[in-house]
């Protein structure tokens, strides 16, 4: 049972991670990242980690594909492009990535061990109960250092994202629309306008309390 | 009966080598940060055959830190797309030669 689900999941890995290199359409490719992570989720729960399974589908197959896709909507045709280097560099690529995988495979080639049977895996492995202790004792540090870089992954995708914030660029010589650049800087300017009356009226209040 | 070690250490460098052959031999952006995420999740699964392997939960918790990485990571990777898309330029990894690299 599990070396079937193993070899089932394992091809469905194998053939929509090739789908998604040699996919034309960036939403297409997309959609085949989501049966990758998908499958790899099913290989978690053959593994019997099935806290990191349901993270795999929550996190990956749920949240990031959702921001992917979200993206590749709003670029539109321009995401559209297929780009492929050919030649000598196609050739290295596939050297280089050949070259590891017969690596690996002679290094593995001799190895008969094999995972402890289901029946002699401890009943917390995997569970939520016990990575959560071991988030919040052994790798306390590590909890925090990735609280502190979400929170600056999310304050970069702010500020990435909100172009107006930012001042035009100084040389546009990409053929933007005339009217453009000074509309945003007016836009620019109101919203900075709107600040100084605001804290205006703050220390105007502040002074009449005192 | 469960495949060997040897099986899962097999199909995860597979993954790798796609996902590594991806980056290099494409040049649209968004098709370079997923196959980031194949390679990314080849590690991921090595960690948790490995966790399984051994009978310790700690290479689940390293699979964990490496999604919320990753996620981190992604997040920066559009926003820089889409802030190229904003200034019309190329989305092409070998047009972007502003910073004459």
């Amino acid at each position: 049972m599990q070396i079937a689900i193993f070899y089932l999941a394992g091809a469905a890995a194998v053939g929509s991670a090739i789908a998604v290199v040699v996919q034309r359409n960036p939403f297409l490719a997309a959609l085949s990242l989501i049966v990758h992570l998908a499958s790899l989720a099913a290989l978690y729960l053959v593994l019997q980690g099935d806290f990191v399974a349901v993270a795999q589908l929550l996190v990956y197959a749920g949240a990031v594909m959702i921001m992917f896709l979200f993206v590749i909507a709003y670029l539109g045709d321009r995401a559209d492009l297929d780009l492929r280097r050919g030649g000598i560099g196609a050739g290295a690529a596939g050297i280089a990535g050949l070259a590891i995988f017969v690596e690996t495979v002679i290094a593995v080639r001799d190895s008969n061990s094999v995972l402890p049977a289901p029946a002699n895996v401890a009943e917390s492995f995997g569970s939520p109960a016990t990575i959560g202790h071991l988030f919040l004792t052994n790798y306390l540090l590590t909890f925090e250092a990735l609280s502190l870089v979400l929170l600056v992954g999310a304050v970069a995708g702010v500020v990435l994202g909100a172009g107006d914030l930012l001042p035009p660029p100084a040389s546009d010589d990409h053929g933007d629309e005339p009217g453009e650049p000074a509309a945003k800087q007016e836009r620019f300017d109101l919203r900075r306008e709107g600040l100084r009356m605001q804290e205006d009226e703050q220390q105007h209040e502040s002074e009449v309390g005192a | 009966v469960s495949p060997g070690i040897g099986a899962w250490i097999t199909l995860s460098s597979a993954l790798f080598c796609i996902g590594l052959a991806g980056v290099m031999l494409r040049r649209n952006p968004l098709v370079i940060l997923l196959s980031i995420e194949i390679m990314l999740n080849a590690g991921n699964l090595l960690l948790v055959a490995g966790a399984r392997y051994v009978g310790g939960n700690d290479g689940q918790v390293f699979a964990l830190t490496v999604m919320a990485v990753a996620a981190a990571e992604v997040v920066v990777g559009l926003g820089l797309i889409v802030a190229l898309a904003r200034r019309d330029a190329p989305l092409d990894v070998d047009e972007l030669r502003s910073l004459h690299g």
